[in-house]
């Protein structure tokens, strides 16, 4: 291998930096947060405690964390299996062009880059002025669909762009029906894919703040939870829920990516016998 | 089922003219995958949008609003110098933030990409770089604050080192610190794009400018960025409209000081002008729009996934 060029070292310097850039402030939140109960909002630290993670699970003064927390926890999750359904079907609807796919396409570029506050209002002028009442499950699911299947159905392009359709044709060709075909064959194949395809619904939906905004109704999301503590919380109690959150995200993170590097571990090992589901 | 493969035996028939009847099954097949879809985005993108087109000719009296069809909130949008100010101040942080993006974004994926030899390091430093996408932006930018602040990091630095007798007070709740965030936020947006782009580059052509005798950043100019165009537009169509179309981090970074077009929407919505803000939205879409309109003239989003 030939040696390192000076510009690598350089280029090096600066890759530290943006991830000290990118991860300090986080990391500095994680450790105020254990700021002893006199500790304010900055350095130094007074002292070393779990004083305001404690405080977190004793009965609060202003807002309702938990509830908020299990809120955010049960739309993630139905954002992500619905955003998980959508863009696989809708991706194996891109798969040949059709009548109108060209719109459809544009909508999905639009959703993507429409600003939230956009969709926000109009939600919730919809679901207010038709008197269906403006909920965290509707209204606010609604909502967060519209950021999370754009990612979903990018996703599933770039993964059916890439598919091989032999695999396809082989099973076909061993007289599948093309319910049988997608179940056994094109869903074990892209099933690491449709993991990213999860995490990618959960976590935007977890974090999700303009688009819930108007359309959570009088029950809050954790997000905005978190950002009505910014105007009247001024302890470091914000820096615990907020290490907790993240803390909690990294936890989805990390398990999606071993899953992903799991299953392509595993497909990697029984290579030969791809194909075996079909029998 | 609707499949008719079985009769065509082969795809390279389907491609060039498929039979009337599979032509029709196919559309038929489309639709039918793509329902869940269409009915999603009809319901909370196309109607919500046409619902703000509708409420922005409304009228408003001080506790309620009510069906019309006037152009005073138009008129009044167009008739007050703060909306203009607003949208400067809007198409400042857009571009100020877009400069930033891409040259940090082009750097990390530049690095990423070419001077990483190996796969699995690529991977693990990329996975690095998207983590914070996945966490919350909230929380990110509190996180600014025990740095920025008066009694911060940054100042007690900069005083204990003698650069500074007193603490700086535009380091948090100001123009710096709202692109700062921005630039936190959003970077990944360019580096996503620009490093999968990049990825695809056939490697042949850089020896081969290195053979023709091309130094490093000749090659840099004239094949890898030209190369990288379609990333670069991506990343630029994200973070464009992202900063475009934010209210709270500027709402939040600036301490209220600062305003952009998101800030002047959520405003009347909490004085529940909904009418008034309609109308600065239809104009911030269309806004919004246009420069996607021209950015996309650039590149075929399709090809690149």
């Amino acid at each position: 291998m030939e040696p390192r060029p000076r510009s690598f070292y350089l280029l090096s310097a600066f890759f530290a930096l943006f991830l000290v850039f990118l991860y300090g402030p986080t990391i500095t939140i994680a450790i105020l947060s254990f700021q002893g109960p006199q500790g304010g909002l900055t350095f130094p630290m007074r002292g070393v405690s779990l004083h305001w993670f404690r405080d977190l699970f004793e009965q609060q003064a202003v807002g309702d964390i938990w509830g908020s927390f299990r809120r955010s926890l049960v739309l993630g999750l139905m954002v992500m299996v619905t955003t998980v359904v959508v863009s696989v079907m809708g991706g194996l609807a891109f798969r040949k062009r059709f009548a109108g796919s060209t719109v459809i396409f544009y909508l999905i570029v639009t959703s993507l880059v429409i600003p939230s506050i956009l969709v926000s209002l109009g939600v919730g002028l919809i679901f207010s002025q038709s008197g269906l009442g403006i909920h965290w499950a509707t209204s606010g699911f609604g909502a967060q669909l519209t950021w999370t299947l754009p990612f979903g159905l990018l996703i599933m392009f770039a993964v059916f762009n890439r598919f091989d359709r032999s695999y396809e044709e082989a099973a076909r060709d061993l007289g599948a029906s093309p319910w049988q075909t997608i179940r056994h064959v094109v869903l074990p194949i892209i099933a690491p894919s449709l993991i990213g395809v999860a995490l990618f619904g959960f976590t935007l939906s977890y974090d999700e703040f303009a688009r819930t905004l108007l359309t959570a109704g009088s029950y809050n999301t954790l997000p905005l939870e978190i950002f009505g503590m910014t105007t009247n919380v001024t302890s470091p109690v914000i820096f615990a829920l907020g290490t907790l959150t993240t803390v909690f995200s990294f936890v989805v993170i990390g398990v999606c990516l071993f899953s992903v590097w799991l299953t392509g571990r595993r497909r990697a090992r029984r290579a030969s016998d791809a194909g075996k589901g079909v029998a | 089922m609707t499949d008719q493969t079985l009769a065509s035996p082969d795809t390279a028939t389907a491609l060039s003219t498929p039979p009337a009847k599979a032509g029709q099954s196919r559309h038929l097949t489309g639709w039918l995958l793509a329902t869940p879809l269409v009915l999603i985005l009809a319901a909370f993108l196309v109607l919500p949008i046409l619902m703000i087109g509708v409420v922005s000719f409304w009228g408003t009296t001080e506790f309620s609003i009510y069906p019309a069809f006037q152009l005073d909130n138009y008129a009044f949008l167009f008739g007050s110098d703060v909306t203009y100010r607003v949208f400067f101040n809007t198409v400042k942080y857009a571009v100020i933030t877009w400069i930033f993006t891409l040259l940090i974004g082009f750097t990390v994926a530049y690095f990423l990409a070419f001077h990483v030899r190996s796969l699995n390091w690529q991977i693990a430093l990329f996975l690095l770089c998207t983590i914070p996408f996945w966490t919350s932006n909230i929380i990110r930018m509190i996180s600014w604050i025990p740095f920025l602040g008066r009694n911060g990091l940054a100042n007690s630095t900069l005083m204990s080192w003698g650069v500074i007798d007193a603490p700086l007070e535009w380091l948090l709740f100001s123009d710096f610190s709202v692109i700062l965030a921005f630039v936190h936020l959003y970077t990944l947006f360019m580096v996503v794009p620009i490093f999968n782009t990049m990825m695809r580059i056939d490697r042949s052509l850089l020896e081969a400018a290195a053979d023709a005798g091309a130094t490093g950043w000749q090659t840099l100019w004239h094949v890898i960025v030209p190369l990288t165009k379609p990333g670069i537009m991506i990343g630029s169509i994200f973070v464009i409209t992202l900063v475009m179309g934010d209210f709270i981090t500027v709402r939040f970074m600036s301490g209220s000081q600062s305003a952009n077009v998101g800030r002047l929407i959520s405003n009347d919505i909490a004085l529940l002008q909904y009418p008034s803000a309609s109308a600065t939205a239809v104009i911030l879409l269309i806004t919004v729009l246009m420069v996607i309109g021209i950015l996309l003239r650039f590149v075929d989003i399709l090809k690149e996934l």
